[in-house]
This record gives C-alpha cells, sequence and structure tokens, in this order.
C-alpha cells in the first residue's frame, strides 16, 4: 500500500502528457521509460502489475494504448483502490492522449489545407512504402516473438493461416479471432 | 476553423450532400454520430491492435478511404508522436466535421475498451491460473499478428499510382521489413532514414 498527496496525482498526469509527446511510432517505445518511473523510482507499481497493464490491454478490444490506462489504475489500486482505481486510469490515459492528440489535430489540419504542396505530396508518397515494409514486419514480429519457445510453430501456423484468409477473403475478424481463441485454448494452452 | 472548412471541404450535414462531395471511389461519414459509432464498433473488433480492422472498415466497408488514401494518411499519423490510430481517427473526424468530428472519433475508439479493459483487469485476478485461458489469449494474438500482416499486403495495391515507381516501392519496403523484423533496428531511426529517402526521391519526381 502506498498513498499519493494530491501533487504525486498531478506528477502523475505531467508525466505522462511529457511521454505523449516523446512516443513516436506509438507510446510502447516509451515503455522502458514507463518502467524507469513508475516501477523502479516512484515505486507505485509492482513489477507483475506493469507486465499485467500491457498484457491485458493487447489481449482486449481497443487500441493497445489502454496499457497506460491499466498502469494508472493499478496505482490508484495500490493507493487505496475504491474510486482512486477509475481516477488513475483517467489521468494516466488523459496525460498520454491529449498533447499528442492536439498536436496531431493543428498538423492534420495544416497538412490537409496544403496537401498540393509538393513537400506534403512528397511527404505522403515518399513515406508509403516505407510504411508497408513496417507493417508486414510488425506482424512478423508478432508472430515469432516466443520463437525460441518449444511448441512455437502452432502459433506460426494460426498466424499464417489467419494471413491468408483476411488477404483473400472477406471472413469478418471477429470469426477468426474466436477460432484463434479455441485453437489457443486446446492446442497453445 | 468550422466555417473554412465548409468552404472548401466536403462537410456533408446529409446525406444528398455528402454524394455531392465524394468521389467516385469514396463517401464522405454523414455524422458526427456516425463517426463515433463507426470508431467505437471498429475498435471493439481489435484485438491485439486496431490498424487491420481500421483498413477492412474505413477502406473496404465504409469507402471513406482509398486505399491509397489510407496508407498516405498512415504514414502521417505513423510519423506524429501519439498512437497511430488514434492519430488517424482525429485526421478522418477532424477533415470532415472541425474538432466535433476528432472528438467524436477519439471518444468512439475509446471509451467502450476502456470499460471493458478495466473490467477485465478486475476479473483477471480469478481467471489467470487457467492455462486454456493463457493458450486463448496466445491464440488470438497469433490471429492479430495474421491480420497485421495481410493488411500490410493489401495495401501494396494502394502504391500503384506512387510516384516513386514499382521499383523504389519494393526496394524502400523491403529494406523496412528487413532493417525491423530481421535486424531489430530501432523504429525512429529506420523510418528517418527510410523515409528521408523516399521522400527525397518523391520530390524530384513531383513536377514543381
Amino acid at each position: 500500500m502506498i498513498s499519493l498527496t494530491p501533487i504525486d496525482w498531478l506528477q502523475l498526469l505531467l508525466h505522462f502528457g511529457m511521454l505523449s509527446l516523446l512516443g513516436v511510432g506509438g507510446a510502447i517505445t516509451t515503455l522502458p521509460e514507463m518502467h524507469r518511473y513508475l516501477v523502479d523510482r516512484q515505486q507505485w507499481l509492482l513489477d507483475g502489475q506493469f507486465n499485467v497493464s500491457v498484457a491485458l490491454a493487447q489481449a482486449s478490444p481497443g487500441p493497445n494504448i489502454l496499457f497506460v490506462a491499466l498502469m494508472g489504475w493499478h496505482v490508484g489500486l495500490n493507493a487505496g483502490g475504491g474510486w482512486l482505481a477509475p481516477l488513475g486510469a483517467l489521468l494516466t490515459l488523459a496525460g498520454i492522449m491529449v498533447p499528442s492528440s492536439l498536436l496531431m489535430y493543428a498538423t492534420g489540419q495544416w497538412l490537409h489545407r496544403h496537401r498540393q504542396m509538393r513537400l506534403i505530396r512528397a511527404f505522403k508518397q515518399g513515406l508509403a512504402p516505407t510504411v508497408i515494409g513496417l507493417l508486414i514486419a510488425t506482424g512478423t514480429i508478432m508472430a515469432t516473438a516466443g520463437a525460441a519457445t518449444p511448441g512455437q510453430w502452432p502459433v506460426w501456423l494460426i498466424a499464417a493461416v489467419a494471413t491468408l484468409l483476411v488477404w483473400r477473403t472477406r471472413l469478418h475478424i471477429l470469426w477468426l479471432l474466436g477460432a484463434g481463441a479455441i485453437c489457443g485454448a486446446f492446442f497453445l494452452a | 476553423m468550422g466555417t473554412e472548412s465548409s468552404s472548401n471541404q466536403a462537410r456533408p450535414q446529409c446525406a444528398s450532400v455528402a454524394e455531392v462531395h465524394a468521389t467516385a471511389e469514396t463517401v464522405a461519414p454523414r455524422s458526427v454520430r456516425e463517426l463515433f459509432l463507426a470508431f467505437s464498433w471498429l475498435a471493439l473488433q481489435g484485438f491485439g491492435g486496431v490498424l487491420a480492422v481500421a483498413q477492412r472498415e474505413l477502406v473496404e466497408k465504409k469507402r471513406w478511404l482509398t486505399r491509397e488514401e489510407f496508407t498516405q494518411e498512415w504514414a502521417v499519423a505513423q510519423i506524429m508522436p501519439g498512437p497511430n490510430v488514434i492519430n488517424m481517427a482525429i485526421v478522418l473526424g477532424a477533415r470532415h466535421f472541425g474538432w466535433r468530428g476528432a472528438l467524436a472519433s477519439v471518444a468512439g475508439m475509446l471509451t467502450v475498451p476502456m470499460l471493458i479493459v478495466c473490467s477485465l483487469v478486475s476479473l483477471y485476478g480469478q481467471i489467470d491460473h487457467h492455462p486454456a485461458v493463457a493458450g486463448a489469449l496466445r491464440g488470438m494474438a497469433a490471429v492479430s499478428a495474421g491480420l497485421i500482416t495481410a493488411t500490410g499486403i493489401k495495401l501494396i495495391a494502394g502504391l500503384r499510382g506512387n510516384v516513386l515507381g514499382p521499383l523504389a516501392c519494393l526496394l524502400l519496403g523491403g529494406l523496412c521489413f528487413v532493417a525491423m523484423a530481421w535486424m531489430r533496428l530501432p523504429l525512429a531511426w529506420v523510418l528517418l532514414a527510410l523515409g528521408a529517402a523516399g521522400m527525397a526521391l518523391a520530390w524530384r519526381r513531383l513536377e514543381p
């Protein structure tokens, strides 16, 4: 059990607000810094709670950024629970969302207004192939993450079949996820 | 900003106006409410990331963006700080309904998933020792890995009209794949180096 003063809560908000503007390529890139701050320095969060926050957010529907809300939730739990858990979740999520969103809003509107400028057309078209390569790499990394673990081949098989089905058919994604969950419960448990 | 965007940009309030402003390939969202609901539905299907679902819903089902536009907006969303799917939602919402659209899209993306994930974390303590639950989660993670790969493959079609040409596209995309998946270089460096190279090349080929 820990206790947080109002100043501590404000610091939590501001720290995530700062990380918000550093997270180029997704907030996940600031994960090491979050660990350093929450677990090592402030000791507001246990190691296990930190990992569970990331894993649960990945397994549940919605953007992965919600792992940040779960970290705040756990800080609230450690600080006494009750309404402090949702408060922590809202503070960390607001911190990580608001600054980058405002910047994106302003930039997006500006880019759209000047979309005929040669520089902006070059920027968008020049980056397109790199972004596609990045997507395919991300999928591959996710599928092969535990490559050293024995019994990993069913994961590759499921990922490969899912790739083919999404690419070639219009099967609904929820059916695929359901089938993946069932296969996983039987063959990956 | 609201009046400005209504004068030079599709800002339809009803279906008939939307049809006037939409190109042959795309349509515009009809209302802020539709944005909120579409992004909620999109987020609820996105396990382990929303990108694959976003491509399917925004490009294939709703037809709010072409594949080419999706890739280009995605590039911007990726290079800016912040979660890329949220950035994408902001850009799309803002384009059609200004700050109200941006707010509706982001709220749609976050509200219901936030409630679900907070309920899950409360339940988690009771189920985490079941091996079948852990297995099911791994199975779903494998499927979402496949979703992302397939999305990348599908978006290749959107490169057809790119000024870089097929060879340079293949080279840049392939180098990015090798740098990330094989050499595991930091994302920021890869984006900076390959992005700058692609941009310089595109700049030279685009007529002033």
